[in-house]
């Protein structure tokens, strides 16, 4: 098991490495010059190309990105063109706001949405089901930066039981933590649901149920352990879309975290903060990755036994 | 079930059962009450964006400002209101459905271009070509989408090819994954085997025999993989990253209201609405088709 | 009421679909005597299973449905029983050993707490007792205890038939419905697999309702035996009567359809047709479309059971006396 764990931790650097590589490319065909950028329309084409040989805009790209790739690896992103400060550090003071949002709205979502499809699928062709999942279908339809104007618009406009902005208090956590879990638990629900479906129908229920285990036992012990093992795999792939989804969220709600930041950033086309905050997002939906292929192998004892 | 064909080896025979296959799967989807809503809406959106210049004219009603009857409510003149330069909300609609599902449909085109000549690439030669292409999907699917087509539109510039481009590109490893999954599930069946035997070329086995068989994924895909464009198009536009004004896009029109959301609500309402309904009616043809192509799986 | 150990009257089991109603079970009657062992045989599909489940109650609704009859055990019929009767009876009183090992046991729980979680249901125990006897029943059933923490993908098919076993015997039923236990074993392990069975049914002193296809089978481990033809029992008999003078046509026909070592034919005789739809059955016998021996009154009217000696009944006309037995042809 610690060879596995390892071997997955080894697998992160060059994903890590590409997807940087990624990001780095697509960002240097950006137009414009950089350092025209920084030093304003007006500046004399002499101070330009020095401030360009000081960026290093003249050297060839694969050396751009190992210089890139070098100075990060020392926790040195650049400076942001707009406000010069160390991109790193601003980008490390947004992370934890958004990484409260999107682990909210997770464990929103899987609160919400596991219980919910476990009762739609014990109760299939009911009205409760049918109803789940008209809802269900109906919370993957929306798009979230809508569903959150609405909100608002009935909890802080019209209600004034919500504040629609800041981050100051638990709060002003509920809206934009429902708005961007909402997709996620519909998704969960119906992942749940099916997977739950499908696990009924398998012979070692009915071996349960020839054994006496009582109904209750047989879907929350028996069926679930099992029907959990491809949903846990969906609520990390949920993670990534959630914190994909915090960039529109947060720019609905005025919450202070990376994806506002990189929004931001991008009008003001500050490269160094779009790369730093793209990166800084995608090695944690990494990590995350590896956490939830780590916890399958923990539910699984098939998979798990492979690697001992 | 009860008269299925032993598969053949002319060609008459196989043309014969796909057709039926394909005829088996509308019967199917015919009796699903959903799915029939579902494309009944699409229908009606896709006449909607056909038609949208008979209903509305772009230059004198769509863009057209006046900023006398601005953030008016819904009105006999104006179904659905007005927005904050005057223009008419229903006609924008209309016009911005052809947008959004111009955009989402040649996203996933390119998606399943791309993505699927990769996939099928991957699965049919295996080995190191695979181990690579799949590699570099991995990289791809580490990045949250919406945030690789927002890296792609601002590096690019805003407009309606580079939002295709972008929301296609940030989802080209789905396709490429359920191509090569299918690929190579059928790789090593026997009518392959036989292909091989008489002497086919790569090219031709790959044309002919592996790409019609993995189509059903693929259309189930592509039809959620539309609504997933549409609303990524709308993400973009909402923040700033979409096509050009004035023309009418959904995530757009959305997100020129907010400033009005507590005295004109309908000006963000009524553009979600539409998002809303398009997304669901595709939803609801996806799972339709899955359960439809996969009755194993329809309970 | 029915002082009988287990009793089936005129049971009709049916799945309605959108397709079509599937007769599964129609009218079946049988009785079965405490400690003794009775072959339910019949080809795939003729309600051999769906009988199995009915006795404990696991059909699958929906789609299934019993429609009439009444299964007696220890003199209660379970039709009238609670659900939280029955499953006080499930497992405890009457056990069932399914056809696939390989699914028949939770992927993602050990086989020492698959065995555990029975005995801790139906006996008095903790649980560290509990844990203490599934060792025992594993080492029973030919497995070293200390196996016992590991989870089912670790053993071989027969070695998982072994736990299933294990299982269903660990609270010393009354009853063990065993269905195909050994179709989906290689054949080295489904001799040992049933000579296993056979010699704990005679210890634990275990009634058994064996289902199979296989006439050896039920040679070997059997007293009574019952042929199963589309959903009804077609012949009734001891295994002595059954083998030696076999008397519906279908009986018969599964005779002539087996090779036989003392006598030298040139080919086997295998019964003429298929099994019936069984969501559009023949009137009548519903074997009179295969039937030798059919005449006009076999496809107007239902045979009943006909006693033709004691531990003997048929249902067909032919001993009824309304059918002429023909030559057949050779």
């Amino acid at each position: 098991m610690h060879k596995y764990v390892l071997r997955r931790l080894l697998l992160l650097i060059p994903v890590v490495l590409g997807v940087t590589f990624l990001v780095f490319g697509i960002m240097h065909l950006t137009p414009g010059d950089p350092a025209k950028l920084k030093l304003g329309e007006m500046a004399p084409p002499e101070q330009v190309e020095a401030m360009r040989e000081e960026m290093g805009l003249n050297d060839p790209f694969l050396i751009q990105y190992a210089k890139y790739v070098g100075n990060a690896l020392k926790g040195d992103f650049g400076r942001s063109y707009s406000t010069n400060r160390e991109v790193f550090d601003e980008v490390m003071s947004r992370f934890p706001a958004t990484l409260k949002l999107a682990v909210t709205a997770s464990i929103i979502s899987i609160l919400i949405g596991i219980p919910a499809g476990i009762i739609s699928a014990t109760k299939q062709y009911t009205l409760t089901d049918s109803v789940t999942m008209v809802l269900a279908l109906i919370g993957v339809s929306m798009p979230v930066f809508w569903l959150g104007l609405m909100l608002i618009l009935l909890f802080s406009v019209n209600l004034g039981w919500l504040p629609s902005s800041g981050s100051q208090t638990l709060k002003h956590l509920i809206l934009p933590a429902v708005t961007l879990g909402l997709s996620s638990t519909a998704i969960i629900t119906r992942m749940t649901r099916s997977s739950m479906l499908e696990v009924i129908r398998q012979d070692y229920i009915r071996t349960a149920r020839a054994k006496g285990v009582s109904e209750r036992v047989v879907i929350n012990k028996h069926a679930l352990k099992n029907a959990l093992i491809p949903v846990v795999t969906v609520i990390g792939l949920q993670f990534g879309n959630l914190l994909g989804g915090a960039v529109l969220t947060e720019s609905v709600f005025s919450w202070p975290g990376v994806g506002r930041l990189m929004v931001e950033a991008i009008r003001q086309k500050d490269t160094p903060t779009v790369l730093a905050s793209i990166v800084f997002i995608s090695v944690t939906f990494s990590i995350v990755n590896l956490c939830v292929d780590i916890l399958y192998a923990f539910l699984d004892p098939r998979i798990k036994s492979q690697y001992e | 079930m009860a008269n299925e064909n032993v598969a053949g080896s002319e060609d008459i025979v196989v043309k014969k059962k796909k057709r039926s296959q394909w005829a088996e799967v509308w019967d199917r989807l015919k009796t699903n009450k959903m799915a029939m809503i579902g494309l009944g809406m699409l229908v009606v959106l896709v006449l909607l964006a056909v038609f949208a210049d008979v209903i509305a004219d772009y230059e004198e009603v769509v863009i057209k400002m006046d900023t006398s009857i601005r953030l008016q409510g819904p009105s006999a003149d104006n179904w659905l209101g007005t927005d904050e330069l005057g223009r008419d909300i229903f006609a924008r609609i209309v016009h911005g459905a052809r947008v959004s599902l111009q955009v989402g449909i040649i996203a996933v085109g390119i998606a399943i271009a791309i993505g699927g000549t990769l996939g099928a690439i991957a699965g049919f030669y295996g080995g190191k070509l695979d181990n690579l292409i799949m590699r570099a999907m991995d990289i791809f699917l580490a990045i949250p989408s919406i945030m690789l087509a927002i890296a792609i539109v601002s590096s690019l510039g805003t407009n309606m090819l580079n939002l295709m481009l972008a929301v296609g590109i940030s989802s080209i490893p789905r396709y490429a994954r359920i191509v090569r999954a299918s690929v190579i599930s059928v790789k090593d069946e026997e009518f392959i085997e036989a292909a091989r035997a008489i002497g086919a070329k790569d090219s031709r086995i790959i044309i002919k025999h592996i790409i019609p068989n993995s189509l059903a994924p693929v259309i189930v895909q592509a039809t959620l993989g539309v609504a997933g464009a549409i609303l990524s198009t709308a993400g973009l536009s909402f923040i700033g990253l979409g096509i050009e004004k004035p023309a009418p896009e959904w995530g757009s029109m959305l997100s020129s209201g907010r400033p009005f959301l507590r005295d004109a609500p309908h000006v963000t309402t009524f553009p979600g609405i539409a998002i809303m309904i398009t997304i669901l009616s595709l939803n609801l043809l996806g799972d339709g088709l899955r359960d439809a192509l996969d009755p194993r799986l329809r309970q | 009421m029915s002082n009988e150990f287990l009793k089936i009257e005129n049971l009709h089991i049916h799945y309605v679909t959108q397709e079509g109603t599937v007769k599964a079970v129609n009218g079946i009657n049988l009785e079965l005597e405490k400690g003794e062992s009775l072959g339910l045989v019949g080809e795939t599909g003729a309600g051999k299973t769906t009988t199995a489940l009915g006795v404990l109650r696991l059909i699958p609704d929906p789609p299934g449905k019993i429609i009439d009859g009444n299964i007696y055990f220890e003199g209660k019929d379970v039709l009238d029983l609670t659900e939280e009767e029955m499953r006080k009876i499930r497992g405890n009183k009457v056990s069932m050993i399914f056809q696939d090992p390989m699914t028949s046991l939770n992927p993602v729980m050990t086989v020492g707490e698959q065995i555990a979680e029975v005995i801790e249901i139906h006996e008095d125990v903790t649980s560290a007792e509990a844990k203490e006897k599934s060792k025992e029943m594993l080492e029973l059933v030919g497995i070293a205890g200390n196996r016992s923490n590991e989870y089912p993908h670790q053993f071989s098919g027969g070695m998982k038939q072994r736990v299933v076993i294990a299982i269903a015997l660990a609270c010393s039923p009354e009853l063990l419905i065993a269905d195909e236990p050994t179709t989906a074993l290689d054949v080295t392990i489904q001799a040992q697999v049933l000579d296993l069975m056979k010699n704990l049914k005679e210890e634990f002193n275990t009634a058994m309702l064996l289902i199979t296809h296989d006439l050896g089978v039920v040679a070997e481990a059997c007293d009574k035996v019952a042929i199963m033809y589309a959903g009804e029992i077609v012949e009734f008999a001891t295994i002595e009567n059954l083998f030696t003078d076999p008397k519906h046509p279908y009986t018969v026909g599964l005779f002539g359809s087996i090779p036989n070592l003392e006598e030298e034919v040139d080919r086997l005789n295998p019964i003429k047709g298929l099994m019936p739809d069984p969501t559009e059955l023949p009137s009548g016998c519903k074997f009179h479309p295969r039937c030798p021996h059919a005449e006009a009154i076999c496809a107007e009217k239902q045979p009943g059971d006909t006693d033709v000696k004691e531990n003997h009944r048929v249902r067909c006309f032919l001993y009824t006396g309304e059918v002429e037995r023909k030559e057949e042809e050779k």
